[in-house]
């Protein structure tokens, strides 16, 4: 039974997520919650929590785009990625999200990853492109409409790129797997594993793509 | 050789300077909370190496406290205004999409190169960092760039990066704090208990029960840790290797492949992938932080479904 204790932090974190509580104090009550029922020390949590936070600096690294980002929009980035797509014919915003859907998945098949991104890609070029070619087709959008249409920009790069890197043999989550089934006995080439990531990247592409043109096409109606 | 200790001094020097332009920043009511926040974060690039790991969880706690307690806020620095924006558009044209594309383009193409041609065996940077230490090189190189093609007032780059990092505010540290969790979850065993549930609810004979629970375990569990890289050990422990390989005779690599690809399911789901989910929502300005994940989870679901049937005809 003690061992279920452990599991007090999830708890902590659906709980504090529910409540939306402020998420960074939700993630260290679950830390200190969990280290404790462990039965380790108050000190002992503080610093496994400290050398792990540690460890990650490479993740917070990435923010120093951010002085080039908003440079380049001080002189009408965004406004430039608006201009572009309203001077295309034909360019809604469905017909947009699904190229770079089919952009963002074949270009992380072939390893090119970091190719996109929510600073470097979704905010000043795909979300302005996005809202600027609904406005193009269904006139201007209430804030509700803008707000999905500015999610729906973020979450069509997150699903390419999800279902688009397996599809690249060298990737970690590839030599993961291959990782553990190799500690099995079961010794698998990257390669063998990365082509079984292509059903699922095609169904990815047939759903999510089908609920962008689904959605522009609501975006439409709500108007009429 | 460079290493990412070079990428770590870059982001204290850019984390110091917003500290230090938050404190004079008088017209922020929260000033001194951010230039708080910002000023630790830039201790922690600086001398995160050196410091003790209790030193260093207490530097977390203070980050959490001044989170926590709300005393961070948005900043506006000068900038210029929407209509200046749309003359300069117009006159800069295209081109201005050119700095943006150099710094994925030096990260992928660097990459490439350096993993591909003979370039790889200078052993210029450090071992598995590099597209890390070439997308800094490319921030470098188009920063360079706009600062000799635009002219912009000495402080812009830096005032501009301020303001889109106090929109962001503290869900910048959100994902490297998760990964901390994990940490700590990882040391309490979370995994073994979760595995050990999971191994126990599967009934005897039934392949596809087990394919159901081997991909929810999967989704549950990619759904609490944020990333289904710790999901999938675990699961691939207790259900994934004894009961679909081993008992029922299922093809590993399928069942591999495709079951961590049921986990990125729950990625979509989850604001503990804050990167990805939680990040972009402050990044676009949304009113809901969960904006990003609600129009997600209606592509997760289905393709979670399309996962599990393919486990299911495909291998066995």
């Amino acid at each position: 039974m003690s061992d279920y204790l452990v599991l007090s932090g999830i708890l902590v974190v659906v709980v504090g997520f529910a409540l939306r509580l402020n998420p960074l104090l939700v993630v260290t009550l679950a830390a200190l919650a969990t280290g404790w029922l462990a039965d380790l020390g108050i000190i002992e949590v503080i610093s496994a929590f400290g050398a792990a936070f540690n460890d990650n600096r490479y993740i917070s690294v990435t923010w120093i785009i951010l002085p080039v980002i908003g440079l380049l929009e001080r002189y009408g980035l965004q406004q430039r990625a608006r201009a572009l797509i309203e001077g295309v014919r034909g360019a809604t915003m469905g017909r947009l999200l699904l190229l770079y859907l089919g952009f963002r998945q074949l270009t992380a098949a072939l390893g090119m990853k970091d190719i996109g991104g929510h600073p470097q890609t979704v905010r000043p070029l795909v979300a302005p492109m996005a809202e600027a070619a609904a406005e193009k087709t269904h006139g201007k959008l209430d804030e509700d409409d803008r707000q999905k249409v500015l999610g729906m920009s973020a979450a069509t790069d997150n699903v390419g790129l999800f279902f688009g890197e397996d599809i690249f043999f060298a990737i970690a989550s590839i030599l993961l797997i291959q990782g553990v089934f190799e500690s099995y006995g079961y010794p698998l080439t990257p390669l063998q594993l990365s082509v079984w990531a292509i059903p699922t990247a095609i169904c990815a592409f047939l759903i999510h793509g089908g609920r962008l043109l689904a959605f522009d096409r609501r975006l439409g109606r709500a108007r009429k | 050789m460079i290493t990412l200790e070079w990428l770590y001094v870059l982001a204290g020097i850019i984390f110091a300077i917003w500290s230090f332009l938050s404190l004079r920043d008088t017209t922020n009511g929260k000033r001194l909370g951010n230039a708080a926040f910002w000023g630790l974060l830039s201790g922690s690039f600086f001398f995160g190496g050196q410091l003790s790991d209790f030193a260093n969880g207490l530097l977390v706690l203070a980050l959490v406290g001044i989170a926590g307690a709300g005393l961070i806020g948005r900043s506006d620095p000068p900038t210029t205004s929407p209509a200046e924006r749309t003359d300069f558009s117009g006159q800069l044209g295209n081109r201005l999409f050119i700095p943006a594309l150099i710094i994925p383009l030096t990260a992928v193409i660097g990459t490439i190169l350096y993993n591909y041609t003979p370039f790889g065996e200078t052993g210029l940077f450090e071992e598995r960092r590099e597209t890390l230490i070439l997308f800094g090189i490319g921030v470098l190189l188009a920063l360079g760039t706009c600062m000799v093609w635009l002219k912009p007032p000495v402080l812009a780059p830096v005032e501009e990066g301020r303001r889109l990092m106090d929109s962001i505010g503290w869900a910048a540290v959100l994902p490297q704090m998760l990964a901390a969790l994990g940490g700590v979850f990882a040391l309490a065993g979370v995994g073994d208990v979760i595995g050990q549930i999971a191994g126990g609810v599967i009934p005897d004979e039934n392949v596809f029960v087990a394919v159901l629970i081997f991909c929810l375990g999967m989704v549950f569990f990619t759904m609490i840790m944020g990333n289904a890289f710790a999901a999938f050990p675990v699961m691939a422990a207790a259900i994934g290797i004894p009961v679909l390989v081993v008992e029922f005779g299922g093809n590993p690599a399928i069942i591999g492949a495709i079951g961590m690809l049921a986990g990125f399911c729950g990625t979509l789901m989850t604001p503990m992938a804050a990167n990805f989910n939680i990040v972009p929502a402050a990044l676009l300005e949304l009113k809901d932080q969960y904006g990003v994940i609600r129009m997600q989870v209606w592509t997760a679901i289905p393709l979670l479904a399309c996962n599990i049937l393919l486990i299911y005809f495909l291998a066995f």
